[in-house]
């Protein structure tokens, strides 16, 4: 059983300050969605708004389209997941598991056998028994999932639960979360400020910047066709070209950047005008170095400042002539030993794979 | 032997000279205000009661005779039993108990609000006002009661004034005034391990509790207890323990007509000049505290290294 979430005009504020502002956000049954942002954009209010720990100030939370205002944590169909996993330290892995049970005065032998089919859902069959300390990282994690899932929540919610593992612990539970939420079929609600696990997990994501929603969308769409500056910047990694638009083509745009002329596609939704100032963002990865017969829209002149070795890339860090600095990346597999620091060469990208915006502040500004 | 002493790995972490004065000072406050006072009253209960003259002589010799004239009074007593003292200190005991429960009903709300609900500024100016009434002494802080407690006193006088009762109720008489003043006295060697215990707690352990769908009751019952336990137990004991031996505030608020058992071993050494039998029902106080204590301890599955976590 999962349910549709919806935030209707959702505001938080403490005090003067809005942590969140007019949220309006419909999560889907059975979805796995993600709310991504920096640390203090809001998604953590979000959250807590959902579960019940924080009442709106203004708008409405509407679970399975039932009003949620008034109603506890405890009463919501939603289980939450917290960040530092919470799980009670004094009692048995199986306690914690069935906690949710003997609260609702399920009986000793319910309750056990319950817990010993979570057990299994998390693959810890027969370590029912031992205390949460004696755990593993990745084992507490699962025990989290399993606890949050013992009362058949319509909706879980996620607090960057995977924050505190290590890298490969992290990318083998984000394969085993989507896992775990394909089996049980439950709606999933995600918090991270890591893109790639946002990018990874979820079916769609939002993206928050200071207490307001910049896009929703699906993944690739959000990282393909990022609606503002902001998203361009903070879902991956871009290379902003300022400039101010010199003509209009159908939905490709060109513009006059101190550097030469660039044409990149419009957004449907943000179109611009002659004269506006705007910038045209271009991918790490979607800059090439021409071999004979490219023939690429863009071309731009860099002059090579560093490089690094990512493994299976290569990252290169260049400048253009008026001072502005440009990265990108090769695969690991292309030879790319004549260039080093100091040679001039020439990048081309297709305007296709660029995106012109109007102006506005960078994630990373 | 000097040498051997300052090669210890104790002396070498710290340093001559903290090494030393760490040394010294357990070692005075251990031996010379620990074990040699409770030693010699130890000797003294087993004593026969004679002039500081006689000491020495054919009269001083060991005895059980303070420990039996508890038990089963004096020689020439027609009861088989020593009612009146037994009576005393199993009052006292009891009475303890009451007031160690009381304390913690009383502060584990108030522990709880200051540790966990309360804001920051809130809880810091809930905490002075606790602390300041107990930089009066606890002999004044008794004296107050009294002034509110008795017959003529505050209470009863505007009880009477305002025309609720005809008549004030006789507060000293049934000892309501002396539970009052126990129940106050040690107050703040609850609240402030229950405090310590409960702000310990992670604040997530009790929404994740609630987000589970547990009530107040339960969340406080299965997660908030059994993390305070420690503090519970360190609270109970102290509290306990001065209560048992209080003096102060039983002299000025018990009813003329009961004793509580401290002040039955100051009137044997003070007014009685017994100082054998005072020590013996000092050493009887102390013992069957500490296996209550303990015994308690047991009950509750508590060990003795939880109560300094």
């Amino acid at each position: 059983m999962s349910a549709d979430v919806e935030l209707s005009d959702v505001s938080v504020t403490f005090g003067s300050f809005y942590a969140a502002k007019n949220v309006n956000v419909k999560v889907n049954g059975g979805e796995f969605f993600s709310f991504l942002g920096p640390s203090g954009c809001g998604k953590t209010t979000l959250l807590r708004a959902i579960s019940g720990f924080q009442e709106p100030s203004e708008g409405k939370v509407l679970i399975d389209n039932k009003d949620m205002s008034g109603i506890g944590p405890n009463k919501r169909p939603t289980a939450l997941i917290f960040q530092n996993l919470a799980l009670f330290p004094l009692m048995s892995v199986s306690e914690n598991i069935a906690f949710s049970l003997e609260v609702r005065g399920v009986s000793k032998e319910e309750r056990k056998k319950r817990a010993d089919e979570l057990l299994e859902l998390i693959a810890l069959e027969g370590q029912g028994d031992k205390k949460v300390h004696q755990l593993s990282g990745g084992q507490k994690q699962r025990v989290a999932i399993a606890r949050a899932l013992a009362v058949e929540p319509k909706v879980l919610l996620l607090d960057e639960p995977l924050s505190a593992l290590d890298l490969k612990l992290r990318q083998r539970m984000r394969t085993e979360l989507r896992e775990i939420q394909k089996r049980v079929n439950i709606t999933f609600i995600y918090i991270t400020h890591d893109q790639g696990e946002a990018l990874t997990m979820s079916d769609r994501i939002a993206v928050m910047n200071e207490g307001e929603l910049e896009q929703i969308g699906k993944c690739d769409e959000v990282y393909n066709n990022p609606l503002t500056p902001f998203v361009a910047t903070f879902v991956g990694e871009n290379n902003p070209l300022y400039g101010k638009v010199t003509g209009i083509e159908g939905d490709k745009a060109k513009i006059e950047t101190a550097d030469g002329q660039y044409l990149a596609t419009m957004n449907e939704s943000k179109k611009l005008n002659i004269g506006d100032e705007s910038i045209a963002f271009v991918r790490p990865e979607s800059l090439f170095i021409p071999r004979d017969g490219d023939n690429f829209d863009n071309k731009i002149d860099v002059n090579i400042e560093s490089f690094e070795f990512e493994g299976n890339l290569k990252n290169f860090y260049a400048s253009l002539k008026s001072g502005a600095k440009i990265k990108f990346s090769v695969p690991n597999a292309i030879d790319t030993s004549s260039i080093t620091s100091g040679s001039s060469i020439v990048l081309g990208f297709e305007s296709s794979k660029s995106i012109i915006l109007p102006k506005a502040s960078l994630a990373i500004d | 032997m000097n040498n051997f002493l300052f090669t210890q790995p104790f002396f070498k972490k710290n340093g001559k000279a903290v090494a030393i004065y760490f040394l010294v000072a357990i070692i005075f406050w251990f031996v010379f205000l620990v074990i040699i006072p409770q030693f010699y009253m130890l000797d003294l209960s087993f004593r026969t009661n004679v002039p500081p003259l006689a000491r020495g002589g054919p009269e001083d010799y060991y005895t059980f005779e303070h420990y039996s004239h508890f038990i089963f009074g004096s020689k020439t007593a027609t009861d088989a039993f020593n009612f009146v003292d037994l009576g005393v200190f199993g009052r006292t005991i009891f009475v303890s108990m009451l007031v160690t429960i009381a304390n913690l009903l009383f502060c584990y709300p108030i522990a709880f609000y200051i540790a966990k609900i309360a804001n920051p500024s809130t809880a810091r100016l809930l905490i002075v006002s606790l602390i300041i009434p107990f930089w009066i002494n606890e002999l004044l802080r008794s004296f107050a009661l009294r002034i509110l407690f008795a017959n003529e006193g505050v209470i009863n006088n505007f009880l009477t004034g305002v025309g609720i009762l005809d008549q004030g109720i006789l507060f000293i008489t049934y000892d309501i005034g002396l539970y009052t003043g126990l129940i106050y006295a040690y107050i703040l060697l609850m609240m402030f391990p229950l405090y310590n215990a409960i702000e310990s707690l992670d604040i997530n352990q009790i929404e994740a509790a609630k987000d589970l769908g547990s009530s107040s009751f339960r969340t406080h019952w299965r997660i908030v207890i059994p993390h305070a336990k420690p503090g519970i137990v360190s609270g109970c004991t102290m509290v306990f323990m001065l209560t048992v031996g209080a003096l102060a505030t039983p002299v000025v608020l018990s009813s003329p007509n009961t004793l509580w058992f401290p002040q039955l071993i100051y009137q044997w050494f003070n007014m009685n000049d017994n100082w054998s039998r005072g020590s013996a029902y000092s050493i009887i106080l102390l013992i069957v505290s500490v296996i209550f204590v303990l015994t308690m301890m047991r009950i509750f599955k508590v060990r003795i290294g939880e109560i300094i976590k």
